[in-house]
């Protein structure tokens, strides 16, 4: 089972689900860290030897001497990464979508593909655990082709959770576009609500089944309850907001080790999210 | 020399539109034969991205000499600066009274970019 923690809202305990949802499960997981600007993951593991692999997109090479700046690669690139002009054609490359369109269409072979370093990736393992964290280079603006190179390393014989992006744009849709289930991590807050109605529009648009926990569940108010019961949103888990909590994640401890009794209700959470995964099978 | 004018006009009288790659259209003036000229930019303005880019690509196959814009982006300035084309930054006034003050030097051209990229974007 794919399963993606996403949230809409930065802040609500994506990391913080996501690893103790991993460290609960007693089973071989990936747990893929594809918050690439920003990946924390890692932080609540010990580290040990880990293993870096760099992460490059193909970017057009425009051969001076073949080019007759006739335009079509301008015309063609829908993202605009190309200029023609009278004496010369120039790459913007981080405009650029690597769709490859440019290096097909040219009549006068004048552009080749060139590898363009955007990121890493770096493995560790940790236990039953296999981290995966993606990190996208800084200065680069398209975090996509990264994710999907973390993505890659998905294996389907193992629980793999997916510690997503925050927001609701192209980051997080290339994160959750094939996830089993998707568990939406919000905050009993006007800010939480708005929020999560947003990632609920997009999840259900990608036809991804989606379920909440609520975090910090004992501040605000009903509205989260109210919303989701209205929308037919499983609850799957309510964290209260607890001091021990906030005081394990400052000396970089998990949700597990500030409260081990939470144990079998992360399990039973996997185990709803699986069954909502083979009610959508069927 | 051509002297291009971002604007959401279409003759002297309209003002200068302080964006470049999302204006509406370009008044394009010959200071040599007095014609002008209408350019739509509808087609940049939709664009997702890169809308400067393709404005100031559009401006140089035109062959114009100068631009007279509000503000002016990273990307469509380097394009511009390599063609030798001149940047004027404008106040939101008739594109008249800005050809008359390019003629009469009393606008100075940039050195760089005027603001950050996606600056115009709404």
């Amino acid at each position: 089972m794919k399963l993606a923690i996403a949230s809409g809202k930065g802040g609500t305990g994506k990391t913080t689900l996501t690893v103790a949802l991993a460290q609960a499960a007693q089973a071989p997981v990936q747990l893929l860290d594809c918050d690439v600007e920003e990946p924390n993951s890692h932080l609540f593991f010990t580290k040990g030897d880990s293993k870096r692999d760099v992460v490059t997109v193909a970017v057009p090479h425009i051969d001076p001497q073949r080019c007759t700046h006739c335009g079509l690669c301008g015309d063609f690139c829908a993202y605009n990464a190309l200029a023609c002009l009278p004496t010369e054609t120039i790459l913007f490359e981080g405009l650029c979508h690597s769709c490859g369109g440019c290096m097909r269409l040219c009549p006068h072979q004048a552009i080749s593909e060139r590898q363009q370093r955007i990121g890493y990736i770096d493995q560790w393992r940790h236990g039953q655990i296999d981290l995966f964290s993606g990190v996208l280079d800084v200065g680069q603006a398209m975090s996509p082709p990264l994710i999907r190179a973390v993505k890659r390393h998905q294996q389907a014989d193992k629980l793999i959770l997916l510690d997503c992006p925050p927001g609701t744009s192209c980051p997080l849709t290339t994160t959750i576009h094939d996830a089993d289930v998707v568990i939406l991590v919000t905050e009993p807050t006007p800010f939480g609500l708005h929020d999560l109605q947003i990632a609920v529009e997009t999840v259900r648009q990608l036809n991804r089944p989606v379920a909440v926990i609520i975090n910090r569940s004992d501040l605000g108010d009903q509205s989260i309850h109210d919303y989701c019961r209205s929308k037919k949103i499983p609850i799957l888990l309510q964290i209260p907001f607890e001091k021990r909590i906030a005081v394990a994640y400052s000396r970089g401890d998990g949700l597990l080790d500030a409260l081990p009794g939470l144990q079998p209700q992360l399990a039973l959470v996997l185990n709803q999210a699986r069954k909502l995964y083979r009610e959508n099978l069927t | 020399m051509k002297i291009a004018f971002s604007t959401n006009g279409t003759n002297r009288e309209d003002l200068v539109d302080s964006r470049f790659g999302r204006a509406e259209r370009f008044v394009i003036i010959d200071s040599i034969s007095d014609e002008l000229q209408v350019v739509d930019n509808i087609q940049n303005r939709q664009s997702s991205q890169g809308a400067g880019i393709q404005s100031a690509t559009t401006l140089i196959n035109q062959g114009v000499g100068a631009v007279v814009t509000g503000q002016c982006g990273p990307k469509a300035f380097t394009l511009l600066e390599r063609s030798g084309i001149r940047v004027y930054p404008c106040p939101a006034i008739t594109i008249a009274e800005a050809f008359r003050q390019v003629q009469q030097n009393k606008l100075s051209a940039t050195t760089s970019a005027t603001v950050e990229g996606h600056w115009g974007e709404v």
